[in-house]
């Protein structure tokens, strides 16, 4: 069995066993959410059910994505410790680093598949509210495109703290994280106003922390706005990085893991 | 098995009985604190730490926002409120954390100029509002549109009506309107002529059936003030040619001062009064007009529109 077929494997049954445990039982509350907001808001406020429907879809999604991502990531590896699966995985001849990849594709899978039921959610919502769609609806395809590229990175995080922390440090660290690089614009903008090595430092931290603030265009697609092809490439290519950069961490840090 | 069932039961009922009464309490709770309204507290009131707080999900904040100051203005404006505290700060924080969201600049400004009950009597914000608006959506003409018309309704202020129109006609797919507006506000056109003109331009641009209700109301209350400034006249000098004022419309046809009986914008005959005055028959229909109304009448609190706008 060639190393694609084991990551692969591994990749499918940590997609199974996310379903198994109810993963996909999110879409439900998030169904709640939409046809409730699409009912309510044309009573409640004035002019902006489009507007809501957008906004509110596509933050959940990136949210609920970001819950799953954390906490799903947080036990891929320490739950096959715990459960000792991982010696029997590890018996066969699975590399560590295969380990680490196939659980990333798994719960990347995961969210990707969440995401295209919710997505659609947002659609039916939106032709719900709109009666029509509209040529700029596309946009909204770009905004989950990098909404998905969001929790690449978060996958990708959360399997590095994992594979040295506790679940719960790694959750901790995962969030802190994702707080930080929703301000990563504002980081670099701090760094450009300090001096000596406080800028240096400032910069290395800004250079550090995973752009969220480029990857949300939630607002500018829900008024239409269109995004650049440059950004969307440029985007892409980043996310790509750092994802692999993250999982290269953590496979460094669990092939020297002692797991006696 | 028996036990089970009846435990099942047991404890079905008495979440059931707690849920209820839980509520109950809560109405109760509810009625005490009726006087602390929660709505008058902004948690964080300024708009810049929300924007950064809402770790870029700030379309979905500013809708939040957007829809708390029409639930502010509803419910106040239906208890006929006389101030509209929190309206200002709502509208801000809306706009800083979306300033694309044009409803919020339209609306928004409508709810803040007009005088209380009508709206927060805040002409100066709603003008602040309008020009954030436009720095930020430099092409909508409509933003334009609105800060003129408040300056014009609201302050009486000319120049700076016919300045706001004027870079508002330059605007890529301006209404042509905007420039004619313009050149009367520049001119002092009259107030009932200049009223009516931006009404019919409110009516006829506006996709919003609530606008253009309140538009429609707006027009008919100007045709009422009109029509009564007109008909008192002709009563006055009926009395001055023939020493007593005409009993009634019948008299005035009969002299031949009138073709028919004058009609009110829903067509219904307006009234003569024995001292000459004029009245409209169903003046809560008629929300705007300064004339025509009984001695003593108060207008209900908020206006009624009519299905038919």
């Amino acid at each position: 069995m060639s190393a694609r077929n084991r990551i692969w494997h591994i990749a499918s049954n940590t997609f199974r066993e996310a379903v198994r445990d109810r993963v996909l039982y999110n879409l439900i509350v998030f169904a709640l959410l939409m046809s409730g907001a699409s009912i309510l808001v044309g009573q409640i406020s004035i002019d902006i059910e489009r507007l809501v429907v957008i906004n509110l879809g596509l933050t959940a999604v990136s949210l609920f994505g970001m819950v799953i991502a954390i906490f799903i990531g947080i036990g891929l590896v320490s739950k096959e410790i715990e459960k000792r699966t991982l010696y029997t995985v590890l018996s066969r001849p699975v590399r560590r680093w295969e380990f680490i990849v196939g659980k990333f594709f798994g719960l990347a899978g995961t969210l990707a598949v969440n995401t295209f039921f919710m997505a659609v959610g947002v659609f039916v919502s939106l032709l719900y509210v709109s009666h029509h769609f509209q040529k700029q609806d596309g946009w909204v395809l770009v905004a989950l495109y990098f909404i998905i590229l969001q929790f690449l990175i978060v996958t990708a995080l959360t399997l590095l703290f994992s594979s040295f922390s506790s679940p719960l440090l790694s959750a901790v660290f995962a969030f802190s994280i994702f707080v930080i690089g929703s301000f990563a614009e504002d980081l670099r903008g701090f760094a450009g106003i300090t001096h000596g090595i406080t800028r240096w430092l400032a910069t290395g931290a800004a250079y550090m922390v995973p752009n969220f603030s480029a990857l949300n265009v939630i607002s500018s697609v829900a008024h239409a706005q269109p995004v650049s092809g440059q950004l969307i490439l440029y985007n892409s290519a980043y996310a790509l990085i750092y994802a692999t950069m993250a999982i290269s961490g953590a496979v460094l840090v669990f092939e020297r893991r002692n797991l006696k | 098995m028996k036990t089970s069932r009846q435990v099942t039961l047991v404890f079905s009922l008495i979440l059931l009985g707690c849920l209820a009464a839980s509520v109950v309490l809560l109405r109760r709770v509810d009625r005490m604190r009726a006087g602390t309204s929660l709505e008058e507290v902004l948690y964080i009131s300024s708009p810049k730490a929300l924007k950064k707080m809402s770790l870029g999900y700030d379309g979905l904040l500013a809708d939040i926002y957007w829809t708390r100051a029409v639930q502010y203005f509803g419910s106040r404006h239906h208890e006929g409120a006389q101030h509209f505290d929190l309206l200002a700060p709502l509208l801000e924080i809306t706009t800083t954390l979306d300033p694309h969201l044009l409803v919020a600049y339209e609306y928004g400004a409508n709810f803040l100029a007009p005088k209380p009950p009508n709206g927060g009597g805040m002409p100066g914000r709603a003008i602040q509002l309008e020009e954030f608006g436009i720095r930020n959506n430099p092409n909508e003409w409509r933003l334009y549109y609105n800060e003129g018309f408040i300056r014009y309704m609201e302050l009486k202020d000319y120049a700076g009506a016919s300045d706001v129109f004027a870079r508002g006609s330059k605007v890529p797919n301006a209404h042509p309107f905007l420039a004619i507006l313009a050149g009367k506000m520049a001119e002092h056109a009259g107030d009932q002529q200049m009223a009516r003109m931006m009404w019919s331009t409110t009516y006829q641009t506006t996709k919003d059936t609530t606008v253009r209700a309140n538009a429609a109301a707006h027009l008919r209350a100007l045709q009422v003030d009109e029509d009564v400034t007109n008909l008192e006249a002709l009563a006055g000098r009926f009395e001055k040619q023939t020493g007593h004022f005409p009993s009634g419309f019948s008299e005035l046809q009969a002299a031949g001062w009138l073709r028919g009986t004058p009609l009110d914008p829903l067509g219904h005959t307006y009234k003569l009064i024995g001292d000459g005055r004029v009245e409209v028959r169903e003046p809560d229909d008629l929300p705007f007009i300064q004339k025509g109304t009984p001695p003593g009448y108060v207008a209900p609190s908020a206006p009624r529109f009519l299905p038919a706008d």
